[in-house]
């Protein structure tokens, strides 16, 4: 499976980037790890006449702490992210988050920037993303901006990204042990039928939701639900309105009926499993 | 347009001038002649076409070749030093890890990042390692014990040394 031709542009720094995205246009394609845009381009769903590979540019590669969050380089690995002593001490969520991604190979390559702007109804980081309130920073013509998680997924493969832009750091709070990431996947690919991500925090519990519709969200239903209380019986109650609101896809590997039952599930046992861990 | 890439093949530096769209799988076996690099299912998911880039295991079906200019590419052709298979290699051949074979190179590469990544600890940390590895003759109990093998090799090596 060849893809169509296109011209390969290597930008070493994001200025680089955002003047061949000023350029090309709608013609040009950016190219992280690959792992998303490449098998859309063998099935020719995706033909960019320029693909500007910013996977080597070494200034979005990171992870520290800075201004009390943790920030992450949009072009950091899977595995960097799941390894990271650093998150595992003062963000679990997200190394746990990682470490479910695809399988070692596919989290070698991958890229948490390039995931989030591809926006797959059922990748792993969107849960994740909204139930820490993340901050996503994007390079444009105009300098950068900082979009909030709940703002950015739009829809179906649809971000809040302009064409002219590109991400180039994420950033996320520091969190208590209190957090979990449950899913059920679909064998072969490890995508998420349903995977949730929860964040029992003093200021309140947060919900994220992937794989149940055309883009991730966050459960309100069940945060109002919960109001604070987390006893067994709260959440087992709460966990009913995770697809509240929502409308749940159908596929070969999951009716919509089925997907809305494993939302509830693997929204009580995340809910479950955050609780055990404070 | 095609342009040129350069990088190092099981040591050996190789030069190129090919279009960005050769995936590196196919730079592999058509333009090195490499061929014990297997094309499988072609959507990133059974991991025949795995090979080390930089030391770190990928799936060669999901990356164009110029993604991998400037790197040291190891391919199932040079794990053998001097006639001698590789720990895992010969972990392979004494336990049975193959049946048809087809997937085996994949493996065997995935193998051998998981040994030097030092996440070969159980056998289920092995299954979890593989998890990108199919085996369409469902060997994978032998597999899991071939790499155990290697392993066990591996540590009696350190003992003597």
């Amino acid at each position: 499976m060849y893809p169509a031709n296109f011209d390969y542009k290597r930008p070493a720094t994001v200025d680089e980037a955002v003047a061949l995205l000023a350029q090309h246009g709608d013609a040009a394609k950016l190219l992280a790890g690959g792992h998303s845009l490449i098998p859309a381009m063998k099935l020719r769903l995706a033909q960019p006449k320029v693909v500007v590979d910013i996977g080597r540019i070494s200034t979005l590669s990171y992870i520290r702490e800075a201004g009390g969050k943790l920030a992450i380089g949009a072009m950091t690995t899977h595995q960097e992210i799941a390894a990271s002593r650093l998150l595992q001490d003062k963000c679990p969520l997200l190394p746990e988050t990682a470490s479910h991604i695809g399988d070692v190979q596919v989290r070698n390559k991958g890229t948490i920037g390039g995931s989030l702007a591809h926006a797959d109804p059922a990748a792993d980081y969107p849960a994740t993303i909204l139930a820490l309130d993340a901050e996503i920073e994007v390079a444009g013509p105009n300098g950068r901006r900082t979009i909030r998680a709940g703002d950015f997924f739009v829809d179906l493969l649809q971000t809040a990204i302009a064409a002219n832009e590109l991400i180039t750091e994420i950033r996320v709070p520091v969190t208590a042990k209190t957090v979990a990431y449950v899913k059920t996947e679909q064998k072969a690919s490890g995508f998420a039928l349903a995977g949730v991500a929860a964040v029992i925090s003093p200021s309140g519990v947060r919900v994220g939701v992937t794989g149940i519709a055309a883009k991730a969200y966050r459960a309100t239903g069940v945060e109002q639900a919960l109001k604070g209380q987390m006893t067994a019986n709260a959440i087992a109650l709460a966990a009913t309105h995770a697809a509240d609101g929502v409308e749940p896809l159908s596929d070969i590997h999951a009716s919509a009926e089925y997907r809305a039952h494993l939302a509830q599930v693997n929204t009580r046992r995340a809910l479950e499993r955050a609780v055990s861990r404070g | 347009m095609p342009i040129p890439v350069r990088l190092r093949v099981n040591n050996t530096p190789r030069e190129h001038t090919i279009e960005p769209r050769v995936l590196l799988v196919h730079y592999l076996r058509d333009h090195c002649n490499l061929t014990g690099t297997h094309v499988g299912c072609e959507t990133g998911i059974c991991g025949a076409c795995t090979v080390l880039v930089d030391g770190k295991a990928v799936k060669s079906c999901t990356v164009f070749a110029v993604q991998a200019d400037g790197s040291d590419v190891t391919t199932i052709e040079g794990l053998a030093t001097n006639g001698h298979l590789h720990p895992v290699q010969q972990g392979f051949w004494d336990r049975h890890g193959l049946q048809c074979g087809y997937c085996t190179p994949g493996m065997i590469m995935a193998s051998v990042h998981l040994l030097a990544t030092g996440a070969a600890g159980s056998r289920e940390a092995i299954a979890e390692g593989l998890r990108g590895n199919l085996c369409r003759c469902t060997g994978y109990s032998h597999i899991i014990d071939a790499v155990q093998n290697a392993q066990q090799a591996a540590n009696a090596e350190v003992a003597r040394a």
